[in-house]
């Protein structure tokens, strides 16, 4: 009799009772706790996803303005950003293709992972595997509605990481603004260098194709023949990185990026 | 018991520091300390991270098997790491993003470890919470000396406010690019082990071998 009430027990109350160092008590707490860590760490997880992608549209905001040089500590990022004109471009013909993607919300990176989207490269000096035959650009007119700027994403390998940026050109689609990089792992002080502003600046004024449309930026050591128009100054101690942000450059704005899209600024198509 | 908490709390800033006594987690003081800011949230994350942490698992202690005791610790000190990326993620984006990989990495600080192996596993979770807060705190104490060190002759600023006006700017101080590096900390972690070994001599270490003089024959 007096055994009864052991048996009306229930099962998480028989397990907790039982020796910590018993078989099922041992599975019972190994599931036990990862069940309820794994729930926690999912509720987290999509409870602030609103919030995170809210940050991360708006760190890629900051960026594009940035990189166009209309950032200034403390403006309202989402009204500065109205300035910008977002359009689908298919690389390929230069054209946009606004009619069948919708600018704002249309994701290049994802795009580069869909098979309809994208091309598989078997010339891939920027080391990305997939390239999306549709990239966002952004376009910044001036008061009179004339073309200023123009903001193209690219993006590759660095020596650690792939580098995620921007290019903002000039109208005339050769003469470079400013190129940024919004992720990247790089190393720190090394690599890293490549958000240093003092480095960033060497990009500005410079060009990338010559008179007869060839295209020539290089980022190295030394000048190239071509001239210091289109020289940017590597990074000391990180050859790798700048040697990846040399492809990227000049992969992104070549035949398979942005050149057939270049040309057509360049005859006022746009 | 009130005076035994607050010596859980304070013990481990200097008399018991997990950095400069225990010499854990020297590598991610290495790596976060170049700015004060970002070592100012390393710090609180790793306040958090070992308080809490260190609360669940004495709450469990009773209950923790000894053959999987380390991967339950780790399991609910995992967790924890990656509930506060995400809160950083959302409420600190430009500061998470200077963490980047180094928030993910308190999972294997040896001092988050340390305090649940060495302590919650036998004490009450108050106890162990103010203990892992207060070895975070001693963590934390010594990642803002350093960062203190090296953002003001490395970058001469503080908190990013310009002190020392560098050269690059058009001011005078040329900045000790070194100190910048990760090595650096090592310089000073080892300068603030001296220095509180000085002034404390009891937490030298008792030397393991002595040298002895054989007598010539």
């Amino acid at each position: 009799m007096p055994q009864q009430p052991e048996q009306r027990r229930g099962l998480i109350r028989r397990f907790l009772e039982m020796s910590p160092d018993s078989v099922p008590k041992t599975i019972f707490v190994a599931v036990a706790v990862c069940l309820c860590a794994s729930m926690v760490v999912s509720a987290t997880a999509v409870a602030l996803r609103p919030l995170q992608a809210t940050n991360a549209l708006r760190d890629k905001q900051v960026n594009i303005l940035q990189v166009a040089g209309i950032y200034q500590p403390g403006i309202d990022v989402s009204e500065a950003f109205q300035a910008f004109e977002a359009h689908v471009l298919e690389l390929a013909t230069g054209e946009f293709a606004d009619d069948r993607f919708d600018a704002a919300t249309f994701d290049d990176l994802a795009a580069a992972d869909d098979p309809e989207l994208s091309v598989a490269l078997t010339d891939d000096p920027a080391s990305i595997g997939r390239q999306s035959r549709y990239m966002t650009v952004y376009l910044l007119r001036d008061e009179n509605g004339a073309l200023d700027k123009v903001i193209l994403p690219l993006h590759g390998y660095g020596l650690w990481s792939t580098l995620y940026g921007f290019i903002a050109l000039e109208e005339n689609g050769n003469d470079i603004y400013g190129l940024q990089f919004y992720e990247h792992a790089e190393t720190p002080g090394l690599g890293g260098e490549v958000d240093n502003p003092r480095w960033r600046a060497l990009w500005q004024g410079k060009n990338l194709f010559d008179a007869d449309g060839e295209l020539q930026i290089t980022v190295a050591k030394t000048p190239p023949p071509a001239g210091e128009e289109f020289f940017i100054d590597g990074l000391a101690g990180a050859t790798l990185t700048a040697r990846g942000v040399d492809n990227l450059v000049r992969f992104w704005m070549g035949e398979t990026g942005y050149q057939p899209f270049l040309a057509n600024l360049k005859e006022g198509n746009i | 018991m009130a005076q035994t908490r607050r010596k859980l709390l304070i013990d481990p800033m200097v008399d018991n520091n997990p950095i400069t006594l225990q010499v854990l987690g020297i590598c991610s003081a290495l790596a976060v300390t170049s700015s004060l800011k970002v070592s100012f949230v390393m710090a609180i994350a790793v306040v958090v991270v070992t308080g809490f942490s260190s609360m669940f698992i004495s709450m469990l202690r009773n209950q923790i098997p000894g053959s999987i005791r380390i991967i339950v610790q780790m399991v609910i000190i995992a967790s924890m790491v990656i509930m506060v990326d995400q809160v950083l993620k959302a409420y600190a984006f430009e500061i998470s993003k200077t963490l980047s990989v180094f928030v993910g990495l308190i999972i294997t600080n040896c001092i988050v470890m340390g305090r649940a192996e060495a302590f919650a596993m036998k004490n009450p979770p108050v106890a162990s919470f103010i203990d892992g807060v207060g070895n975070g705190l001693g963590y934390g104490l010594i990642l803002m000396l350093v960062a203190f060190v090296r953002e003001l002759f490395g970058s001469g600023s503080l908190f990013g406010v310009t002190v020392l006006e560098t050269v690059n700017n058009g001011g005078w101080y040329v900045p000790n690019g070194m100190l910048l590096l990760p090595p650096s900390a090592f310089f000073i972690i080892g300068l603030i082990i001296w220095f509180f070994r000085s002034w404390k001599p009891d937490q030298v270490e008792e030397r393991e071998y002595k040298i002895q003089t054989i007598g010539a024959h």
